[in-house]
């Protein structure tokens, strides 16, 4: 497919020094070009996609390891406090990821088809949602009849406690909701989740009445953040102020902290998932995926092996749940519908069932494609239509084109498209998961043989 | 002493009796064969020893335990260890971590060794790793530790398929058919190989198998199932002139003395 003379010029490139010249070149570059020019959508592209070229290249690991530091914690925030709308796109893409490395043990690892798992990311949110507004004390008031000045329940900070306790109570949560389904095999496993998926949802649609515990449709809002010291802002001020080019408010330091707690969420399941994948654990995991009837007999108890990989596939997803909450201080059953679960399994199919790097990448190009490839084709679309703009030969006024084929309405057949374009031509992912290799003392012998 | 005892054990498949009140014995030690033509309930009886089926009538006892009710993963802990008539490995791990699987009864790392890698796991690891090197050389498959399962030769996949199996620890092993689609010489060495589980390893071996090479020349006793039924039992030489035997697997009517020599 590719000519052999690119092959040749491709495998140069991977070797000495080049490498470490086109990760800090790619990464120059991308930051000069969204830093010259804050609005263009190709420009940050071009930034985001040096994280992969960096994931790619084979380099001492102690230089990618400062690339990768400087290119998250300094690069993207202050990039994203400048155009918060950057900011927003990497938040989504951290939360994304995060949820899908939590499916990814489910499906990937355990082969578990669950079309459920947004039930324990609202799991999560409602957990915070309730505890960290004014919920409590709109138990006995139907929705929209509170009276105003209804003190908060839990101060602010109390928000770092419900991360941890989101990882229980979702775990507690995958485990009741696993119990009874995990006896099943393949496609009535899948049937079931999507069921229990909707039941979560729409609990939290009606569970206004008796007691009002979620609001209702019309959501819990104010939810709290956790404070934050003027000192931070002030020192990022400092530090970065003159090259934000704006004075940074409150508003811009907490969107940063929730990307950097979601990025410290990301590292924490990568390394638990990496611990668990290559342990006892992981790998009964992977024989019940492989074939059930067997790990059974080889003494793999599949009930309990599965509720763990449930309930460990249900925390991340919960812990994300707070995370959300206090980002967006508002929370609806909208934002839990059985779209999201596909959207999340879709980036996990597409990166790589399995593969950690893969189900990042997946995250990070869904997330990409939804909000800036089809909204940046729909923003095209308006401006051709309100122009006087004509296509030549059919003579067709961009102006006559309807507003239904707007790009951005078109998610669920990115979704659609992605699913079926993977399963046909690469259904291994993008960057397929990988056996470890180990070092074994017979291997050497045998070549010798 | 009985390793292995079932008592009048039934297993019916709505209006069939697959498994029809079987007795049988197993004493530690030996190795032992069933035999029957295709459907004689050999697989079913498998089964039902390791779990997967239930028996609806009878008591099944291993090891001075009863077995009835107990779920596949937990009479696999007990010490039976099967491999299946149709190869069933973890095609997409490697040898070595089908190996590993294997252990999985007697690996004692808990999670939070495994997060930490606390010595407990490390050392458990690397113990595991190399017992299963043994294996690997012990049933000729050295040096391929990291190929993927399903890349394998198909007589490779039987011997990973015994090296899984061994890799538990099992006082007992049951083998279905373990020789289907060799080739006499790769026959003749995994007949070899099973004899040396049971004299170095002290391991009862229980197998089913329709290559009476196979059968007669390892068998120290055999178990002839028909229609669900056990209808004979003794050494090799009485099996060859049991004339029930002879029915079962040539009709009625047969000579005896035409077809034994098919049969041996």
């Amino acid at each position: 497919m590719i000519p052999v003379f690119l092959k040749d010029i491709i495998k140069r490139l991977e070797e000495g020094i080049y490498p470490y010249v086109i990760i800090l070149a790619h990464m120059v570059s991308g930051t000069a070009l969204v830093y010259t020019s804050p609005r263009s959508n190709l420009a940050f592209l071009v930034l985001i996609t040096s994280f992969f070229t960096l994931y790619y290249f084979k380099t001492d690991r102690r230089f990618k390891l400062i690339v990768g530091v400087v290119l998250t914690l300094f690069i993207f925030p202050v990039v994203g406090v400048r155009n918060i709308f950057y900011l927003e796109v990497i938040f989504q893409i951290s939360v994304f990821a995060a949820l899908a490395l939590g499916l990814n043990i489910v499906v990937g690892f355990a082969g578990l088809l669950d079309l459920g798992y947004v039930a324990f990311y609202a799991v999560g949110a409602y957990l915070w949602a309730f505890f960290g507004s004014q919920q409590y004390y709109v138990l006995h008031f139907a929705p929209g009849t509170q009276p105003s000045n209804l003190p908060f329940l839990l101060p602010g900070d109390a928000f770092y406690l419900f991360m941890f306790a989101a990882i229980l109570i979702a775990a507690l949560t995958g485990i009741l909701l696993g119990t009874p389904v995990l006896r099943l095999r393949g496609d009535y496993l899948a049937i079931v989740t999507l069921g229990f998926g909707e039941v979560i949802r729409v609990l939290a649609n009606n569970l206004d009445k008796p007691l009002n515990f979620t609001n209702g449709p019309q959501g819990i809002t104010p939810i709290q953040r956790p404070t934050m010291p003027q000192s931070v802002v002030e020192g990022f001020n400092a530090l970065f102020g003159r090259i934000v080019g704006h004075q940074v408010t409150p508003a811009d330091m907490y969107n940063v902290m929730f990307y950097l707690l979601a990025l410290a969420v990301i590292i924490v399941i990568a390394f638990v998932t990496r611990r668990l994948d290559d342990s006892k654990i992981g790998r009964a995991w992977t024989a019940i995926r492989e074939d059930e009837t067997a790990a059974i007999a080889m003494g793999i108890p599949l009930v309990r092996m599965k509720l763990a990989a449930f309930a460990v596939g249900a925390s991340f997803a919960g812990v994300m749940g707070v995370l959300l909450a206090g980002s967006r201080t508002f929370i609806s059953p909208e934002s839990f519908s059985f779209m999201q679960s596909i959207g999340v399994l879709s980036m996990v199919i597409l990166g790589g069932s399995g593969s950690i790097p893969g189900v990042i990448l997946g995250a990070a190009t869904v997330t990409i494609l939804n909000l800036q490839v089809l909204q940046g084709l729909s923003l095209y679309l308006s401006q051709l239509r309100q122009s006087d703009a004509v296509i030549p030969i059919i003579n067709f006024a961009w102006a006559n084109l309807s507003t239904q084929l707007d790009p951005a309405k078109y998610q669920r057949l990115l979704f659609g498209l992605i699913l079926i374009l993977m399963m046909i031509f690469r259904p291994e992912g993008l960057i397929p998961s990988q056996r470890r290799k180990r070092e074994l003392a017979s291997d050497k012998d045998g070549d010798k043989e | 002493m009985a390793l292995l005892e079932t008592v009048n054990i039934i297993k019916r498949f709505g209006g069939l009796t697959a498994v029809n009140k079987v007795n049988f014995r197993l004493d530690t030690g030996r190795i032992v064969s069933i035999i029957g033509p295709n459907g004689a309930g050999k697989t079913t009886f498998f089964n039902t020893l390791t779990g997967i089926y239930q028996p609806d009538e009878g008591r099944i006892n291993f090891n001075g335990r009863m077995l009835n009710g107990l779920r596949p993963d937990q009479i696999a802990s007990r010490g039976i260890s099967r491999t299946f008539q149709n190869i069933r490995l973890f095609a997409n791990m490697s040898v070595i971590e089908n190996i590993l699987v294997g252990m999985h009864v007697h690996l004692k790392q808990t999670p939070i060794d495994t997060l930490f890698h606390l010595p407990n796991f490390k050392n458990e690891e690397k113990e595991s790793e190399l017992k299963a090197e043994e294996l690997m050389t012990y049933v000729g498959l050295k040096g391929v530790g990291n190929e993927l399962a399903k890349n394998l030769p198909y007589g490779g996949q039987r011997r990973l398929e015994i090296a899984r199996a061994l890799a538990a620890d099992p006082l007992l092993l049951l083998l279905d058919e373990p020789a289907a689609g060799m080739n006499p010489q790769e026959t003749e060495d995994v007949t070899r190989l099973f004899r040396r589980i049971r004299d170095e390893k002290g391991i009862t071996i229980l197998l089913i198998e329709h290559d009476m090479r196979v059968v007669m020349n390892i068998s120290e006793h055999i178990c002839v199932m028909d229609y669900g039924e056990k209808i004979a039992e003794g050494t090799p030489e009485e099996i060859r002139s049991d004339s029930r035997v002879i029915e079962a697997y040539l009709g009625r009517g047969a000579v005896a003395g035409q077809h034994e020599e098919k049969i041996a």
